[in-house]
């Protein structure tokens, strides 16, 4: 539906008068307030100690890149960055650092309940 | 290579990497401009061919060879992921269904969240597949829902439900028809208008990124919840570790 609105838009545009759907300064706040929002969630991610809390920090920031996306009025880029940067990196970075840590020593710092069930089959 | 040599020769692409894009960067129209000539042009040539959703039309005709690049790189991550992340000797692979894997202790309520929002889910993202050529998504989006909603029952702690959800195999058999189905619809018609076949192709990449998304995550967990170190070079340093820890 945006799609469709989108080309009508752009219709005056290709008999060569502009027009632009992105003008007035409520666009312009609203585009300075996702800018600013992205730099300030990218220094936190940069910012963050420790790798766990660094992803999870990772997926607020590609939530508010989705949103920067929405706001200059690209749906489909929005969308795919809210799956990838919101879910799917930051669970395989999680899922990286778990697979090594447990890799490294094997088991004994790892989740309550794998130990437990561990010295039940000793 | 000595660290010295590597810092000049990352100092000197950096340096003329950051030239570049400056001069990039200014030559560049002003942000929020009238001046589109991209845009007109890719936006003309989908309303000639009738195309109801101008992104469909650029990324399935107009850069259609870009897309068949990036869903075969998909593809490429998705094997590497099978061929590399296997269980190999001094691992063994702890059977699923032993364990109740997940977030160790589940709050109720995150629970059933987990469990209503997994249909929904699902249902979005074959909306967001199925209606791609009329409004904002596709089969990528679609795709990359679809792939990430089924572990919503991870969420839930129910790891088990979720390998029986996701048999393994299955997802890469569709994987590899749906990107063959991909590349031969892509080709068959190519320099063609590719108005008719958008919801098809929609169809055919929402199945491949959602089954390569599943095989990419799946392989993952398998790593990082079920493979364990059994080999004899694994033990006797885990056993050195362990040992002040545990009681006798």
């Amino acid at each position: 539906m945006t799609t469709l609105t989108a080309v009508t838009s752009y219709a005056p545009a290709l008999d060569g008068r502009a027009m632009d759907a992105l003008s007035g300064p409520l666009a312009d706040a609203l585009i300075c307030l996702a800018l600013a929002l992205a730099a300030l969630m990218a220094t936190a991610v940069v910012l963050t100690r420790g790798t766990v809390r660094q992803a999870i920090v990772l997926s607020g920031y590609g939530l508010v890149l989705g949103l920067l996306f929405l706001i200059l009025q690209a749906p489909d880029v929005a969308m795919s960055q809210i799956g990838v940067g919101t879910v799917l990196l930051p669970l395989i970075v999680v899922l990286a650092l778990h697979a090594t840590r447990r890799h490294r020593d094997t088991g004994h710092r790892d989740t309550g309940h794998r130990g437990a069930e561990k010295e039940t089959r000793r | 290579m000595k660290a010295r040599t590597r810092v000049t020769l990352f100092g000197s692409g950096a340096a003329g990497t950051a030239a570049l894009f400056t001069a990039g960067a200014l030559g560049l129209p002003a942000f929020g401009g009238a001046l589109h000539p991209y845009a007109d042009r890719a936006v003309r040539q989908a309303a000639a061919q009738g195309t109801p959703n101008a992104v469909a039309s650029v990324t399935f005709d107009q850069r259609a060879f870009d897309t068949l690049g990036e869903e075969l790189i998909l593809l490429s991550a998705a094997v590497a992921a099978v061929v590399l992340l296997r269980a190999v000797r001094q691992e063994e692979q702890d059977a699923g269904g032993s364990h109740r894997h997940g977030p160790a202790e589940v709050p109720d309520a995150l629970r059933t969240i987990g469990y209503l929002l997994l249909p929904v889910t699902l249902a979005a993202g074959v909306y967001i597949v199925a209606h791609g050529h009329q409004s904002p998504g596709g089969g990528f989006q679609g795709g990359v829902v679809l792939g990430t909603a089924i572990h919503l029952l991870y969420l839930a702690g129910d790891y088990p439900a979720l390998r029986r959800l996701r048999p393994i195999p299955l997802f890469e058999t569709a994987e590899a028809v749906a990107a063959a189905a991909f590349v031969v619809l892509a080709l068959a018609a190519a320099g063609w208008a590719a108005t008719g076949r958008v919801p098809a192709l929609n169809g055919a990449v929402g199945t491949e990124v959602g089954c390569a998304l599943v095989l990419l995550l799946g392989k993952f967990f398998e790593q990082a919840l079920l493979v364990r170190e059994t080999g004899p070079a694994a033990r006797p340093g885990a056993r050195a570790a362990g040992d002040p820890r545990e009681p006798p």
